[in-house]
């Protein structure tokens, strides 16, 4: 006679060393197998989009920075003075460009540090912490000289950048990708051979292609599962038309390709990174806008790659000196989508492996 | 054949009579006289053991002054998962409305002596987040009663450490023994 199992509801979170932030998961499991998630959010809700309508075009700056996706403050950035510029006709001069370029491959590389570290740590591998954060606060060094801030830097302007790169900025970030690079295989050594790291990533947590597409999964989540689309390449910003790089594709679509194609996503960061400061061109670094900037009546859709993916902001401007109406399309909003399909069916300990693996930022979520 | 060593217990190697010869020997040693409550109070400022609770962009500065470079560890902080082994919390970020209780909760898990620090503007008064906003409360110290506010958005490793050094001066000078032995004074007069 089988014995009667009933169904226990588990709660993940909000206090939670693993779940990256304030996410709170209603996980549902019939023994140890995962029967349903559902992820509770807004807990970190900071009514970014709201706040942005009383502040001008340049107050913005500094709000997009903190109330998206803190982790890769240069990208939201970006993608904020993309929209202004594409909506006023702006133009930027070629040496803020570059520099915009190497800002977020570097931020990339730093944000991409963050997850290996955490994704370690929810692995249980403690050093891959240690060695991340010791790189990443190398990066940190290189932002804090150039723009004055660690995690929060309102570097970038509509129409350029702050400030110039400070002497010798260049040099060291040159001898950063060198140091990097030799990093990076220590990385292979600790995690990718690793027997309990792959038995505890490989073949977990498989998100299939039709249903990444389905759920509007994108970055690195998306690529992994076989679909081969990067902002960059799609709808190239800045000089990516300009650089050569690759997107690394997996098909297999688990927790372990993910992680693969992260780290190759570094690699491919610093080549960008490269290409950039040999051609970098000297000049202006920042056109003549006005500070009470008003943008022309109309609205626009900006689109750029941020770390966790496809990061847009739709902004509506009235013709005056704030925006009218914004709002931010969320990569990590989208991935937590897919959360549900990929956790179901798993063992509760791959609960932590698959939300690590996805790399959420519960900022960028809840916004 | 070699006999075995005889085990001896290290009470009987350092006899008392001899104790005082042995630490004046040693390097810059000597005897101290101090008050219970002072060794208890500097033990407990060399083991404060946070909470990992992050709410926001701080949190990533708060898990960098835990890791490489800055290294809190070596000042005893060590980070536990739950609030039943904390006896301080990092309220790390901005907290909203919806979060607020279960961080009250939290701290109402945690066993006395217990501190909190709240790190970041945001933490600290709502910070970039006070005005036009509905979701973002004012200041964390409206549900816990904070110790030491560290300021910045986001305060560097260094300020956090800082605000742990305050904190450690603060749970120096603490009637941590006096409070302890009035209150059970009182607990059996009301007995």
């Amino acid at each position: 006679m089988a014995l009667r199992t009933e169904e226990l509801m588990l709660n993940m979170g909000p206090q939670h060393p693993s779940t990256h932030g304030v996410l709170r998961m209603v996980v549902t499991l019939d023994g140890e197998n995962v029967v349903d998630v559902q992820p509770d959010i807004g807990y970190l809700h900071s009514s970014v989009e709201k706040m942005m309508e009383n502040r001008t075009y340049l107050q913005n700056i500094a709000l997009v920075d903190r109330g998206m996706d803190y982790l890769s403050a240069m990208a939201n950035e970006e993608v904020w003075v993309l929209a202004c510029e594409r909506l006023g006709k702006i133009e930027v001069p070629e040496r803020a460009r570059y520099i915009r370029t190497i800002m977020l491959e570097l931020q990339r590389i730093s944000s991409h540090l963050i997850w290996l570290g955490t994704f370690g740590i929810d692995l249980g591998a403690f050093t891959a912490f240690l060695w991340a954060m010791r790189e990443r606060e190398r990066i940190m060094d290189l932002f804090e000289s150039a723009t004055g801030g660690r995690l929060h830097h309102v570097y970038f302007r509509i129409g350029g950048v702050f400030e110039d790169l400070p002497e010798g900025w260049t040099d060291r970030c040159e001898e950063f990708c060198d140091y990097f690079l030799d990093r990076l295989p220590e990385y292979d050594e600790l995690l990718t051979g690793n027997p309990i790291f792959l038995a505890r990533t490989q073949g977990v947590g498989v998100l299939p292609l039709d249903t990444a597409i389905a759920m509007g999964a994108s970055g690195p989540v998306a690529r992994a599962s076989g679909l081969a689309y990067d902002v960059r390449k799609a709808h190239p910003y800045e000089v990516y038309e300009r650089v050569e790089f690759d997107i690394p594709v997996r098909s297999e679509g688990d927790c372990y390709a993910r992680y693969l194609v992260r780290l190759e996503e570094m690699r491919q960061s610093v080549r960008i990174i490269r290409q950039c400061l040999e051609r970098l061109p000297a000049g202006e670094i920042r056109s003549k806008v006005a500070v009470t900037l008003r943008l022309p009546k109309g609205e626009v859709y900006a689109r750029t790659e941020s770390p966790r993916g496809d990061l847009g902001i739709y902004l509506v401007s009235d013709g005056a000196d704030r925006p009218y109406r914004v709002k931010i399309r969320a990569p990590a909003f989208s991935n937590l989508y897919a959360l549900t399909e990929m956790m179901r069916g798993w063992k509760v300990a791959d609960v932590i492996a698959i939300l690590g693996s996805i790399d959420i930022v519960l900022s960028d979520v809840d916004r | 054949m070699p006999t075995e060593p005889q085990y001896v217990p290290r009470s009987q190697v350092l006899p008392l009579d001899k104790a005082l010869e042995v630490i004046d020997a040693l390097p810059g040693g000597g005897v101290i006289l101090t008050k219970v409550e002072e060794v208890l109070n500097w033990g407990r400022a060399a083991s404060i053991w946070p909470l990992t609770f992050g709410l926001a962009c701080c949190a990533i500065e708060m898990m960098q002054a835990y890791a490489t470079r800055f290294d809190m560890d070596r000042m005893g902080i060590i980070p536990r998962a739950t609030p039943r082994q904390a006896d301080c919390i990092i309220v790390a970020g901005r907290a909203t409305i919806k979060i607020a209780p279960i961080v009250r909760r939290l701290w109402e898990q945690m066993p006395e002596p217990k501190y909190v620090i709240s790190m970041g503007s945001c933490a600290t008064c709502g910070g970039p987040f006070y005005y036009d906003n509905y979701s973002i409360l004012k200041g964390i110290d409206q549900v816990i009663p904070v110790d030491v506010y560290v300021p910045g958005c986001p305060p560097r490793p260094e300020a956090l450490i800082e605000g742990f050094l305050k904190l450690q001066d603060k749970i120096k000078k603490e009637p941590f023994l006096r409070r302890r032995i009035a209150r059970a004074a009182a607990a059996a007069t009301q007995a």
